[in-house]
């Protein structure tokens, strides 16, 4: 019994955190900055506990709840990339006077369900999982709660979520009804081709794992949530949750659902593609910044999936690659919005970025850099990431997969120069207010480093990956 | 070979733009111009020690340089050999050149412009080193940012639209020559191109892996009917853009041809020569006849420049000595020529902001040096004997006598046509009326433009009358390259005889 809470001294450490925290909160006064503090420091705390536990498979919980390194990477990244998220975005909140103290404890909730889906090796404990991150990502949605397009993004969030869950859940039943088991290896045991049902039910576990990724057709609620959300929720929408519903697909089709992979393949291939070409098309007739960044998300999640619609390990390296690459991306391009404030309001238009090059030099370099890095041009990190995609896409002689997707890049290429030919070639409108937002300013220096640099050492990223998909 | 030259020429001119965004913005700007021009001018004399110090006589890479990269089996490998030495030493020489340009054409912003550059020559010079098909894409669409950058910022009026369509066009080709390098490296386990040279690619993959290639090497060189971005970038291009354009950055398709598409493709080489021949034609008849109808003199030059790169394809894909030879020298010579017709309009229209072949006329009577300059290019650009123009045409004329009469003929035309269009030009500028009152008060080349066009008049008249060190340079690289091309294509048949 001890040594499965050692195994579960991640999930455990991060609840009694969490509780703690919350009476902290409740019963100081003006409690945000010490919450927002003891908040960053459990994520530290909880990322050090995982980087010192062991990297064995083991399960507990009549094998409902599994700890390997596939979990770990992920745990690790989440942890990571809402550290930087949510320290980058401090300011923001202050400014917009959401810095109420529930804040970071929703998220920390929300990063407690990731982790058990996750963990989880069976679907009740995933679908609970799934379940508590949806919640807490309701409120975030809507936590500007004054502000009217806030609140109209947290019920469509709310809605079309809950509806997907819905077909999850349905699916999950077909799932349990036809093989007789909720636990992942007794339903890959049971599940083959000839098991009509059980597709039925992959159709619907799938439909709404794509809703969590925002892939298209399940992606319309996407740009109206980007845009409504404030900035700071809009940044751990487009990086978090989306690694983990990513996550989840490898792993639907690592375990369950091993069996019946070509099935499965086919819908990836249809969504990866259609992800491809609705989020490069779209984006170009965006003008709110925020919009167009859903578009690109859009998009670059349909890059992934065609690592993932391969069917192989070295696929399923490459999308982990390409995703933990597009977090890089996104933190920075995010953490460039912060820095976007006249008369102390942030703006968001591709044109109030007019001429920014001449009276923000550091600036307009870090937004060419990540978008040049967005759409996919060498040397930068995001070339990288598309060129480990289509490697394994073309390793499996899905060609016009590839095809497709590369000419994609140019399409979306389009939108991103607009935004440099903004920054660069236009005359200068409005000059921003003095930036003085460090910890933002350090998220994305740190962010243009490791793109910039990614090209010296361009396995880092893959030997660690490499070892999650060898069990 | 312990020290690592290649390495160093490549990545000299990037920790100089390192510095010079980190140094402080001043005034003048001085500082930043000496900086950039010295670090130019060391990657220059770097590029002529390695030219000097490589065994002519061998067709082997060499100064080769390993490093694991990707995964351990994509490795960062450079070399060169007599080919790529030529384009290498043309890069250096051609950037110190821009760089004094920008004195006077650029007005500012001249710190970031002096680090595109610099940036841009860096990953030129790697275009040239790489042995590697994927160090080559990545040097070969990264100079797409600092070239976008230039067109938009320092550009003219339609900079945008240029600097898009340059982008987006030369983004398209490449990408379909991406998935041929991802297809060829899991075809034959390696990117390495000296490798693939040995193991050989399946007959039946090399069309299409061919046709990928040329795509994007079309775009690139450009050829017809893809070439429509290059007079926009031409034309909206600052100066030291458009020289850089015509000068090297066309010369990278041509280049790509002979490394790329020739050894690795044989079979499929053979069976597109036919095409290749076929848009070669309409590229120096056609576009001949456009550059005759034009009024913008960067306009016209840039046509000419596709009807010259229209001489290059022909000559590579006779697959005859002369027609590679010619071809290589037609691309140095291109390379001077056209950098130096450009630096000629930039002259002009830094002084009175006109492109337009009608607001000038009878230069010659009020700015003689500039006068004498332009028309030394301008005979140049046509092939006159005793200019390297003139050997390059020659050459390929006479390798596509050997392969096929009625191309060279047509070709022939074309030699006509760009003697027509050049004079016309000269004729139009240099001499004829003065019609516009502001050029009795136009001042003459200054000493520092004397010294730009004066050192490429030298070196263009130099080596129209002895050629010899540049075809010696490539002589056994051409020999071998020929000779392993009938050799693959002599057992590619065999098999297929089997």
């Amino acid at each position: 019994m001890i040594n499965s809470l050692n195994i579960l001294l991640p999930e455990v450490f991060l609840t009694l955190s969490i509780f703690s925290i919350l009476m902290i909160g409740v019963f100081t006064k003006k409690s945000f900055n010490l919450v927002f503090n003891l908040s960053t420091i459990t994520l530290l705390v909880t990322a050090g506990i995982i980087v010192n536990s062991s990297n064995v498979s083991e399960k507990i919980f009549l094998d409902s709840f599994m700890k390997d390194s596939f979990s770990n990477f992920f745990k690790i990244l989440i942890l990571i990339s809402s550290l930087f998220v949510l320290n980058s975005s401090r300011n923001f909140i202050t400014a917009k006077k959401i810095n109420k103290f529930e804040y970071p404890i929703i998220i920390l909730i929300s990063i407690l369900g990731m982790f058990f889906m996750l963990s989880s090796n069976d679907i009740i404990l995933f679908y609970l999982g799934l379940e508590l991150q949806s919640l807490a990502l309701y409120i975030l949605a809507s936590i500007d709660r004054d502000n009217l397009r806030s609140s109209e993004s947290g019920i469509k969030y709310f809605v079309l979520s809950a509806l997907s869950s819905g077909l999850l859940l349905y699916g999950c039943s077909l799932l349990y009804g036809f093989t007789g088991s909720t636990n992942f290896d007794l339903i890959a045991e049971q599940l083959n081709e000839d098991n009509t049902g059980a597709i039925f039910a992959m159709v619907f576990i799938l439909v709404g794992l794509a809703f969590k990724v925002s892939a298209v057709p399940f992606h319309m609620w996407t740009p109206d949530v980007y845009e409504g959300a404030p900035t700071s929720i809009t940044s751990f929408f487009a990086v978090v949750p989306k690694v983990v519903g990513l996550a989840l697909l490898i792993k639907f089709m690592f375990i369950p659902f091993s069996n019946i992979i070509l099935e499965w393949q086919t819908i990836i291939i249809f969504i990866s593609i259609a992800s491809m070409i609705l989020g490069a098309v779209a984006a170009i007739v965006q003008k709110n910044l925020k919009r167009l960044l859903a578009y690109s998300s859009i998009g670059h999640v349909g890059y992934a999936l065609a690592g993932v619609a391969t069917g192989e390990a070295s696929g399923y390296e490459s999308a982990v690659v390409y995703i933990s690459i597009y977090v890089v991306m996104n933190i920075g391009a995010f953490s460039c919005l912060y820095l976007m404030k006249k008369n102390g309001e942030y703006k968001e238009n591709i044109s109030d970025l007019s001429g920014v090059s001449k009276k923000h030099p550091a600036l307009a370099i870090s937004f060419l850099i990540i978008l040049f890095s967005l759409a996919g041009i060498p040397p930068l990190g995001g070339f990288f990431a598309k060129f480990y995609v289509f490697s394994s896409v073309i390793e499996q002689e899905m060609y016009s997969l590839a095809i497709i997707g590369l000419l994609t890049t140019v399409i979306s290429a389009f939108y991103y120069l607009r935004i440099i030919k903004t920054i660069y070639f236009d005359d200068s409108v409005i000059t921003f207010d003095p930036i003085k937002d460090r910890f933002a300013q350090f998220t994305i220096f740190l962010s243009c480093t490791v793109l910039l640099t990614f090209f010296l050492y361009p396995s880092f990223l893959n030997n660690i990956v490499n070892s999650l998909f060898i069990n | 070979m312990n020290f690592p030259i290649l390495s160093t020429l490549i990545f000299l001119p990037l920790v100089s733009a390192f510095f010079l965004f980190l140094s402080k913005e001043q005034k003048n700007n001085n500082s930043a111009i000496y900086i950039s021009l010295f670090s130019s001018i060391a990657t220059l004399v770097l590029s002529l020690f390695l030219w000097f110090s490589l065994d002519w006589s061998s067709s082997d890479f060499q100064f080769v340089e390993e490093q694991s990269w990707i995964n351990d089996y994509i490795k960062f490998k450079l070399g060169v050999d007599g080919i790529s030495i030529l384009f290498i030493v043309l890069t250096t020489f051609i950037t110190p050149i821009c760089i004094l340009s920008c004195v006077n054409s650029v007005k500012n912003r001249i710190k970031e412009f002096l680090i595109a550059i610099l940036v841009l020559e860096t990953l030129m010079i790697g275009v040239f080193c790489s042995l590697d098909l994927v160090i080559f894409y990545l040097f070969f669409e990264a100079g797409l940012i600092p070239m976008f950058i230039i067109i938009g910022v320092w550009g003219g009026s339609r900079r945008v639209y240029s600097a898009f369509k340059f982008f987006l066009f030369t983004l398209l080709g490449s990408v379909l020559m991406l998935v041929a390098i991802i297809a060829i490296y899991w075809l034959t386990g390696t990117t390495d191109i000296t490798q693939i040279y040995e193991t050989k690619i399946p007959k039946e993959y090399q069309n299409l892996l061919w046709l990928a290639f040329f795509s994007s090497f079309a775009v690139k060189t450009p050829m017809w009917p893809v070439h429509t971005w290059l007079p926009d970038a031409h034309v909206e291009a600052p100066t030291a853009g458009s020289v850089i354009l015509a000068a090297i950055l066309l010369k990278m398709a041509g280049y790509g041809f002979l490394r790329f598409s020739i050894p690795l493709f044989p079979v499929a080489t053979e069976f597109f020569t036919p095409l290749v021949f076929f848009l070669s034609i309409i590229a120096i008849i056609y576009t001949s006849l456009v550059a005759l109808m034009q009024d913008d003199m960067k306009k016209l030059i840039a046509y000419s420049s596709v009807a010259h790169m229209g001489y290059v394809t022909l000559g590579i894909f006779t697959l005859t000595k002369q027609g590679i030879e010619g071809s290589i020298f037609q691309m140095i010579s291109h390379g001077l020529i056209s950098a130096a017709l450009f630096l000629c309009v930039g002259v002009v229209y830094d002084r009175l902001h006109s492109r337009q072949i009608s607001t000038y006329g009878g230069l010659v009577n009020y700015i003689p040096k500039y006068s004498f300059l332009f028309l030394v290019f301008a005979l140049a650009a046509l092939g006159l004997p005793g200019t390297t123009g003139f050997l390059g045409e020659f050459l390929v004329l006479t390798g596509s006598f050997q392969k096929n009469y009625l191309v060279a003929v047509l070709a022939t035309f074309g030699v006509v046509l760009g003697a027509a269009y050049m004079l016309w030009l000269t004729k139009r500028i240099i001499f004829g009326q003065t019609k516009n009152e502001e050029i009795k008060n136009l001042k003459d080349a200054n000493r520092l433009e004397v010294l730009m066009l004066g050192t490429l008049a030298i070196f263009i008249v130099f080596f129209g009358f002895y050629p010899t060190p540049l075809m010696e340079t490539f002589n056994v690289s051409v020999d071998n390259l020929i000779l392993n091309f009938n050799q693959d294509l002599d057992n590619f048949k065999l098999v297929k005889n089997d």
